[in-house]
């Protein structure tokens, strides 16, 4: 059961020396509620699935010099952006639907 | 091949510090990053842009020779001897960003100028994440009824996926890792591919619901009776009920379009008749019409 639940989580402590960031990042991402760490045996871990969002924030932090306010806002923002494009997929395609009955 | 103006790219003038540079850079990859810009190619091609720039002046040995040679470095022997250079990129301007650029990825004047991809013999072996890339595949309507196998060709290798059956125009899928490769040996980026799904001419579809209009004869309308249409599942006989209205709808439930990724769920087929007035009447036809509306 153990090997089955860390198969996919990374540990916090090796992703952030291999990534050449701060523990302490990591940390405030969980606080402001951006990334979720699992712990095991007072350990903190990664899910693989978040990574690709990790990164991200990473960029945008050490790359980009965004504040993790921005961030959180950013996040929040992207989010929207994404919903109001697929929303306007749906509506093109719904609108493809009644040019073809004119 | 055009001249790229580096300076102009980031808005400085030639006399700008390695400070301006860094600040000019990140004030606009900020506004360019394809990570803060979702599905926008203008914003990609700005960022790759900058990127150039920023990879020729902040490394004072390509900018040197940028600003010696740019504008006339058509006419420069010291080129080739220029080519043979072992560049040492500065690692502290290189953004960890996903869309880190690979060879292919910058202009032919900076290929022409420095030669190939940027980065080589770089003296901090940091690991980045290759880029992602994004593919738009074409399917005709009655493709996308069914799951099928597919093989396409992205940056010369060929990549066989699986098509769900009910997959939605514009809808993307990923898949992992066959983007552009890591560097130093990060991994690979994803692929992301769109799907543009054409409508059939006769068979219309929004969601897993499907809208098809069906001639209708007079008589059929007036009378009532059967008659058999072809739908994306097959042959459908449907009972006409007499005194049929023009634009009457019917519902054929489950006879509509495959629901994604639920394998023998369906949508339903909605039906308009489209009542067809007869023409080109025998004289008898007529005087049977004339005798009907009189009564």
């Amino acid at each position: 059961m153990e090997t089955m639940q860390t198969e996919n989580l990374i540990a916090v402590d090796i992703f952030c020396a291999h990534n050449n960031i701060e523990i302490s990042f990591i940390s405030s991402l969980q606080q402001k509620g951006l990334i979720e760490i699992t712990t095991i045996e007072e350990t903190g871990f990664l899910d693989k699935d978040q990574l690709r969002q990790v990164e991200k924030f990473i960029c945008f932090y050490y790359d980009l010099d965004i504040n993790l306010e921005g961030i959180e806002t950013i996040t929040h923002l992207l989010q929207r952006i994404i919903t109001l494009q697929d929303e306007i997929v749906m509506l093109r395609n719904k609108l493809q639907l009644y040019d073809a009955y004119e | 091949m055009n001249f790229v103006d580096y300076y102009k790219i980031l808005g400085i003038e030639k006399t700008a510090t390695p400070k301006d540079i860094k600040s000019a850079y990140r004030k606009l990859a900020r506004k360019y990053h394809p990570d803060l810009n979702p599905n926008d190619k203008d914003a990609k091609r700005n960022f790759q842009q900058i990127n150039e720039a920023n990879e020729v002046l902040s490394d004072p040995e390509k900018r040197k020779k940028f600003d010696q040679y740019g504008q006339d470095w058509k006419h420069a022997e010291e080129f080739d001897k220029e080519k043979q250079y072992q560049r040492q990129s500065s690692d502290s301007q290189r953004a960890r960003y996903s869309g880190t650029q690979t060879e292919g990825d910058f202009s032919d004047f900076f290929a022409s100028m420095f030669g190939g991809s940027a980065g080589a013999g770089s003296s901090r072996q940091v690991k980045f994440r290759g880029e992602d890339f994004n593919a738009e595949l074409h399917l005709d309507l009655i493709d996308a009824y069914k799951t099928h196998k597919q093989t396409l060709t992205v940056n010369g290798k060929n990549i066989r996926i699986t098509i769900p059956a009910g997959i939605e125009n514009g809808q993307t899928i990923k898949i992992p890792g066959h983007g552009g490769p890591g560097i130093n040996g990060g991994p690979n980026g994803d692929l992301y591919i769109t799907f543009s799904i054409t409508n059939n001419p006769n068979i219309k579809r929004l969601g897993d619901n499907l809208y098809a209009n069906v001639d209708l004869d007079l008589y059929t309308a007036v009378l009532g009776g059967e008659f058999t249409i072809d739908t994306l599942s097959g042959k459908v006989k449907l009972k006409v009920s007499p005194e049929t209205q023009n634009g009457s709808k019917i519902k054929l439930k489950g006879k509509g379009f495959p629901v994604y990724k639920n394998e023998g769920q369906f949508g339903d087929l909605y039906i308009t008749y489209n009542l067809k007035i007869p023409t080109k009447l025998s004289d008898k036809q007529k005087a049977l019409f004339t005798e009907l509306a009189a009564s």
